[in-house]
């Protein structure tokens, strides 16, 4: 079957029926915007992914015929994962989530530098798993944390770069290929290049919200991937170790097939993994370029439509599917209720009722206004009539919430 | 100068509160709102910038509470 729906669209056919009376108006049509947190699974992974069920179920590290058959489709998956990423296999390590793979590159490279420093540098819009394997780098391996500011687009400022560099003192930077919540890309090759002339600081680019959509940036000494960000299956993620870099396993050892990984191999993630990236990397040119014009208009739309709204992140420079705004005098929850109760699925980086009440810290470090915060992305086959429906809808629901509290 | 009582109050309440008191007041107005509430920090400057009034900046109320104090008007 082909059609948008095989683009890795979302599903747009509405959500399971409410339990009711019978006689309930049906619910509208439920659309998800929401694709930086999840994609539905790629058809070409699907495919993949059921066929490494029947043949990749083996161990590995055998060597009788079922072993040899689950270690071919491994190295396969590697190569065509290395491939689409412009890597070396060999390089190539599958964890089991964006964010494991993102502690074990950062604390595999404060125990690799441990002589050449202690201080973990990362920009202050870096996504928790940097900031929460920093904080255990801080508690449990003697390390200090230097964060590094942002201008107010989210962009990475390479003077304070300069500075955080001046000591001497940095085992590492961590510095994401482009920021998850307001899409802005950092310059990773420029700070590589102020990292090399540092002593040879390498860089670890968590690059999970752009793998899929954007090139790999030139630059990074390890980085981190997550496969269900660009279609393939929850539960896979991607370290990449460059030949060279300093890089020590800050785990426990295991005896797999690959000496940077522990636990048994999810052979039919990783093939299926592969086979989506594969198939996202192919189409993510023509896919990206229709949406970077999609983005562009829903940011004019919304400046345009709705009073007293900040739309934050840089509006050229960015990931392609991906825009935020704040609406000043709403609760960002309400919002984001509301907004699936007219048929929209979208992120928030409000945490008005949160427990924690911690604003974001992306939002926060950029000087943006952190309540009544929506982000929206876009899939592949997002439909432009459901984008224009949102615009139609969305001023309608701030006025109403702002209402609500006497705005 | 008005003071504005936030404790203990979420997010967006101390920006409400600020957007409440500013109207029928003239520019140049200084109010003050204290507010335990952590977006506070960031919200109420980025009010400011939205909305043309001048953040003049944080100190602290008698009980050691965060108030953040604004000017209506550039």
């Amino acid at each position: 079957m082909t059609g948008p729906g095989d683009l890795g669209a979302p599903p747009s056919d509405g959500p399971p029926a409410p339990s009711g009376p019978p006689s309930a108006a049906p619910p509208p049509p439920w659309t998800d915007l929401d694709a930086a947190s999840a994609r539905p699974l790629h058809p070409a992974a699907r495919a993949a992914l059921l066929a490494a069920y029947e043949q990749g179920y083996a161990d590995p590290r055998r060597l009788h015929h079922g072993g040899r058959q689950a270690r071919r489709l491994l190295d396969d998956a590697r190569e065509v994962l290395a491939g689409s990423l412009g890597v070396r296999p060999d390089e190539v390590t599958f964890t089991g989530s964006g964010t494991e793979a993102v502690h074990r590159g950062l604390l595999g490279l404060a125990r690799g530098r441990r002589r050449a420093g202690t201080v973990l540098a990362h920009s202050a819009v870096e996504h928790s798993a940097v900031l929460h394997a920093t904080d255990w780098a801080v508690r449990d391996l003697g390390c200090s944390a230097r964060p590094v500011a942002v201008d107010a687009s989210g962009r990475l400022d390479l003077d304070a770069l300069r500075e955080a560099l001046a000591p001497g003192d940095v085992a590492a930077l961590a510095l994401q290929s482009a920021n998850h919540e307001v899409g802005t890309t950092q310059p990773v090759a420029a700070a590589a290049e102020l990292a090399g002339l540092a002593g040879q600081v390498p860089l670890l680019v968590d690059a999970c919200a752009s793998v899929g959509w954007q090139p790999l940036p030139a630059g990074w000494g390890v980085a981190a991937a997550s496969a269900h960000k660009w279609g393939g299956p929850a539960g896979v993620g991607v370290l990449l170790v460059r030949k060279g870099v300093r890089w020590r396993d800050p785990y426990p050892a295991d005896d797999r097939s690959d000496l940077r990984a522990s636990g048994f191999e999810d052979v039919p993630g990783a093939v299926a993994a592969a086979a989506a990236l594969r198939a996202v990397v192919s189409e993510a040119e023509q896919t990206g370029a229709r949406l970077h014009r999609l983005v562009d208009r829903v940011r004019r739309e919304v400046a345009a439509r709705v009073p007293d709204v900040d739309v934050v992140g840089d509006p050229d420079d960015r990931l392609p599917h991906l825009l935020t705004f704040s609406c000043l005098y709403v609760d960002g929850e309400a919002l984001v209720t509301e907004l699936d109760r007219a048929g929209f699925g979208v992120g928030s980086g409000s945490a008005c009722t949160a427990s924690t009440h911690e604003p974001s810290h992306v939002l926060a470090a950029m000087g943006a206004l952190t309540h009544g915060n929506v982000r929206l992305s876009l899939h592949p086959g997002t439909p432009e009539h459901e984008v224009e429906r949102f615009l139609d809808v969305l001023p309608g629901v701030v006025a109403r919430l702002r209402a609500e509290v006497g705005m | 100068m008005t003071e504005l009582d936030c404790r203990g109050l979420p997010c967006p309440a101390p920006v409400l509160a600020l957007a409440k008191a500013a109207r029928g007041r003239p520019d140049g107005t200084e109010l003050a709102v204290v507010a335990d509430d952590p977006a506070a920090r960031v919200d109420v400057p980025a009010w400011c910038r939205m909305r043309g009034h001048r953040f003049l900046g944080e100190d602290r109320a008698a009980d050691g509470v965060a108030r953040y104090r604004v000017a209506l008007g550039a």
